[in-house]
């Protein structure tokens, strides 16, 4: 159903484009009842192995909702209601469904294989123990017993891998400041290290600078430890700069999913081009800001048909009755690997031609197993 | 008012209504003089005494109906007494900061820390005639204190909020934010403080005229109790002398708690999204928890058809 | 240190406030009724007692209440808390001397019980919140509001009277005299049993109904999910990370909530005539006994005041935040 590209800026090559995580037909209720909120509906996704997705979208557009469904982290009243999500080691290629693991089983998994940044650090860590107990206990979990030295070892050297000095052990959260805690967050979430790792707005609540710090110290990390990522912000400009592929999700569902490059360059979905145009870019030339008008809706009260038509500049009549699904896109000989749910890009449907800010040309028509950057 | 729905709430609400129409018509609707000695001592419930008599022949279900007005309404009067000095000390000395603050903290943290039934029990008994409204205003100015740190904490937390502080520059005068902007998103802690202060109150009542500090000449539940005890009814084995008595404490306090359970989770919304759905939960055996979100393919995903 | 100096300091003012309460109390209210009790104890009260009764209560006319207030605190540093009426002529400190230990065992032991039993079942209720262990809560509720009396009263009534397996009343077996035998302390606790069980179910109800709120609370915030986000063990999410941060409130709740638990326990000290300080309380209501009331009301003050002061080292030990200087 959900094509996935390989194509990207990153220098991943044929043999790792294999599936690490890959969600499918996720869907996900906050209620239990009759009246529950359907955050998610039929929602796939796949991570391939080395690489960093973005997720991005407005903010209750279920991006944070869709990586802790995928890794059952989602808090009462949310419920998974149907899907799977398979993970496959790159490794040695162990795994299975995460939504079908028994509790025994998903601890077993949960830190080994995928591990998660959460966005906060303040609350993610717990007041009452040093940061290196914290680091430990993690470590400890999935060890033979006798470890603990072992694990002190090891915590010393997460802490200096993410730059904190080694005397900081000792120290209690409240004790560090909002960077370091958050660099605390990134080495335990490596400590054993994941295959997988989310990142949920890591860097949020963190100055500008900081923000940069934090970034790259990430990338220098995967670099190095050659983990894969899904980086889950609204912030769509500094996805451009670090993901290898971005999808976009507009209330509950994902609308586009390409490369970072062609997600910049060439827009398909008319809310991926106004989200673009809501974010100053961090490097490159200058562009108009506009943002998009409207609101998102209210899950409780979706428009029919494409939930964005009533946002959209270039809704015709059919966006109100017909549910895009999410398929290729009208140069799909170009750009076979990109997928984009618009009826503007389905010929059956639309009785014009996509307008112009959504049909760039591929600069380059690629070959599908190739890939140039 | 989203309370009504709550089912605590209403439940605590219909047996405190319960009581209250109980205090009001109690006089008229008793079936003896509860004072009055009779014939009939120490007899167990029977259709003449529904809940039986006294070693002297005094009827106790009119004890009870009779008692229930002095316990209304020492909890009433205590309750709003001590509800007014909690809101003006905590809501000033939220509102304020620094050493006014300060001190007002103080007062109310160290009114917390002294024992307040002994206190209690001191100042009624150095009084000539401790009736219902002295003690009524005895345990008032007792009991405040835990409201009032409850609302400083709340006023704080206002007082730094936007719409706070655009109404400070604009150059509003402070008894308008308080008036005006506060003190309506404090009526929910407010509300609770009154409760709990009510439940302290009528405990505090009751507990004093069971050890015999109080006049012992009217009517409440604590009477009837410091009666049965001081007439050797538990070795008589007269249960129905001191049984009722504390069944109507303790279904007033639970009605009062439920009051306010429906009130904390009307606050806390943490307390509420379960509590709401438990049985729905049951149901559907789903265990809601943190950290495993459940995997449910019932009903809903059957609805939606799955692709 | 800081916080603990803080604290240390609002104890000693507290102190002193209590002491100041108990002085201007008697002032502030119509003397007639000492002044009668005095005459009425004329002919036995020795002038020294009589001097320190009127200081107690402001009935000298020829001193300043400056002068008053520092005489009272004269005979407060030096053990002197007049003479008691009830048990004339032994002291009020001798009195409490005699009583307070029974109490310190009794109510010390059966509230720190009932808090931790308490907690521990509000920690397994928070945690497993949603499922069938929710219908408990309206029997802790119900528990929660009955007054301490009361289930003394039925204590009494089902497990003294209709099945006698342990005594009503009393704090020993009166064939016995207080000693560290193995037999007078066995009789001790077998005597407590009752009061204790009393006092450990009325308080207990409480705990788990603020301690579970604590927990549904603190369960969500993300450092609990992060624990389970490592595979840790169920064991260790739940002690470590939640019940270990829900604990923090729970105590300064426990400290607060003392001096209004210490006054349920009094009353069930009378209810079983157990020989602590809330009987000796009750035995001074019944003869008016005010100097023996207000030294109780110190003594227990104080008590109180300690024990809040050992929850705040608790605190502090147990949480890191209270400990930095600032």
């Amino acid at each position: 159903m959900t094509l996935t590209t390989e194509v990207g800026r990153s220098a991943v090559s044929a043999s790792h484009r294999q599936p690490v995580l890959s969600i499918r037909n996720l869907s996900v209720d906050y209620g239990y009842d009759n009246n529950a909120v359907h955050a998610l509906h039929d929602v796939s996704l796949t991570l391939h192995a080395g690489e960093v997705l973005g997720l991005a979208g407005e903010s209750g557009c279920g991006k944070s909702t869709l990586a802790y469904a995928a890794t059952r982290l989602l808090p009462p009243p949310g419920v998974v209601t149907g899907g799977e999500v398979l993970f496959t080691s790159s490794r040695d290629g162990h795994g299975g469904d995460l939504l079908t693991m028994t509790d025994a089983q998903l601890r077993a998994q949960r830190w080994k294989d995928t591990a998660i940044v959460f966005q906060g650090s303040m609350n993610s860590l717990n007041p009452v123990y040093t940061i290196g107990r914290q680091l430990m206990d993690g470590i400890t979990a999935h060890s033979p017993r006798g470890f603990r030295e072992q694990a002190r070892v090891r915590a010393l050297e997460l802490l200096e891998m993410v730059g904190i000095p080694k005397d900081r052990l000792g120290s209690y959260p409240h004790q560090l400041s909002g960077g370091m805690r958050q660099r605390v967050m990134i080495a335990m979430a490596l400590a054993l290290e994941p295959e997988v790792v989310i990142m949920d707005e890591p860097t949020t609540a963190l100055d500008v600078v900081m923000q940069r710090q934090i970034v790259e110290q990430i990338m220098s990390l995967k670099n190095e430890l050659g983990f894969s990522v899904i980086f889950i912000t609204h912030d769509v400009s500094l996805l451009l700069e670090l993901a290898d592929r971005i999808a976009i999700m507009y209330a509950g569902k994902i609308v586009e999913d390409a490369s970072a490059d062609e997600v910049y360059r060439m827009p398909r979905h008319p809310y991926t081009a106004g989200l673009l145009h809501s974010f100053p870019p961090l490097h490159g030339p200058r562009r108009e800001l506009g943002g998009i008008p409207g609101f998102p809706p209210d899950l409780m009260k979706l428009p029919t048909g494409c939930n964005f038509h009533p946002r959209c500049a270039h809704a015709f009549e059919a966006c109100s009755v017909i549910e895009p699904p999410l398929g290729p896109t009208s140069f799909e000989s170009a750009e076979p690997f990109r997928s984009v749910a618009c009826l503007l890009h389905d010929p059956t449907v639309n009785p014009g031609p996509v307008p112009v800010e959504l049909s760039v040309r591929p600069l380059l028509v690629r070959p599908p197993s190739k890939e140039t950057v | 008012m989203s309370l009504v729905r709550n089912p605590k709430a209403l439940a605590g609400m219909i047996i405190l209504a319960f009581f209250v129409l109980i205090a009001i018509i109690g006089p008229w609707i008793a079936p003896y003089n509860p004072s009055k000695v009779g014939p009939d001592s120490l007899q167990p419930p029977s259709p003449a005494h529904w809940l039986g008599t006294t070693n002297t022949g005094q009827d106790i279900l009119s004890q009870l109906i009779v008692g229930t007005q002095g316990v209304m309404v020492v909890g009433l009067v205590a309750g709003i007494l001590a509800t007014i000095i909690s809101v003006i000390v905590g809501v000033t000395s939220g509102f304020l900061g620094g050493l006014g603050d300060e001190v007002l903290s103080l007062i109310s943290n160290v009114f917390l820390v002294i024992p307040a039934l002994p206190l209690i029990i001191i100042i009624a008994g150095l009084l000539p005639s401790a009736g219902g409204l002295t003690i009524a205003l005895v345990i008032a100015l007792t009991g405040w204190a835990w409201g009032a740190r409850v609302l400083r904490a709340q006023t704080l937390s206002l007082r730094n909020r936007d719409f706070v502080e655009a109404a400070r520059a604009n150059g509003e005068p402070m008894w308008r934010i308080i008036f005006f902007e506060i003190m309506p998103n404090l009526t929910a802690v407010i509300a609770s403080g009154f409760i709990g202060t009510v439940i302290f109150a009528i405990l505090s009542e009751v507990t004093l005229a069971f050890i015999g500090v109080t006049s012992i000449s009217t009517w409440n539940w604590g009477t009837v109790l410091f009666w049965a005890q001081s007439s050797q009814a538990l070795v008589q084995g007269a249960w129905w002398w001191f049984v009722p008595a504390g069944l109507c404490i303790a279904a007033v306090g639970t009605s009062l708690t439920l009051i306010n359970f429906g009130i904390d989770e009307f606050v806390n919304p943490r307390l509420r999204n379960t509590a709401a759905s438990a049985g729905i939960l049951r149901r559907k055996k789903i265990r809601a928890r943190i950290g495993f979100t459940p995997v449910y393919r019932g009903e809903a995903s059957a609805k939606k058809g799955m692709s | 240190m800081r916080f603990l100096l803080r604290r240390m300091g609002f104890y000693l003012f507290t102190a002193w406030a209590a002491i100041t309460l108990n002085f201007f109390i008697p002032r502030l209210l119509p003397g007639d009724p000492v002044q009668s009790l005095i005459n009425k104890y004329h002919g036995r009260l020795s002038t020294d007692a009589i001097d320190s009764l009127r200081v107690l209560f402001g009935l000298n006319t020829h001193t300043t209440v400056w002068q008053d207030y520092l005489t009272y605190w004269g005979n407060l540093l030096h053990g002197d808390f007049g003479i008691s009426f009830t048990y004339f002529p032994t002291p009020v400190a001798e009195v409490m001397v005699q009583s307070l230990p029974w109490t310190l065992m009794l109510v010390g032991i059966s509230t720190i019980l009932g808090f931790v039993l308490g907690t521990l079942a509000g920690v397994g209720l928070g945690w497993r919140r949603g499922t069938w262990l929710d219908s408990l809560l309206p029997v802790a509720n119900f528990f929660s509001a009955i007054p301490y009396f009361w289930l003394g009263l039925i204590a009494i009534a089902i497990f003294g009277v209709a099945l006698p397996i342990f005594p009503a009343s009393g704090g020993y077996d009166g064939g016995l005299l207080p000693s560290f035998s193995l037999e007078f302390i066995g009789s001790a606790i077998y005597h407590a049993a009752l009061p204790a069980l009393t006092i450990v179910l009325s308080s207990v109800a409480g705990w788990i109904l603020g301690m579970r709120n604590m927990m549904v609370t603190v369960s969500s915030e993300d450092y609990v999910t992060v624990a389970q986000a490592k595979g840790l063990p169920e064991r260790r999410v739940m002690f470590g990370y939640a019940a270990r941060n829900a604990v923090l409130p729970s105590i300064s709740g426990f400290a607060l909530s003392l001096g209004f638990i210490v006054g349920g326990t009094l009353v069930t000290e009378m209810v079983f005539s157990y020989p602590g300080i809330g009987y000796v309380l009750f035995q001074a209501i019944g003869s008016k006994d005010y100097p023996l009331m207000q030294g109780v009301f110190l003594i227990i003050t104080l008590s109180v005041l300690v024990a809040n002061m050992v929850a705040d080292f608790a605190y502090a030990f147990l949480d890191p935040r209270t400990r930095q200087e600032a």
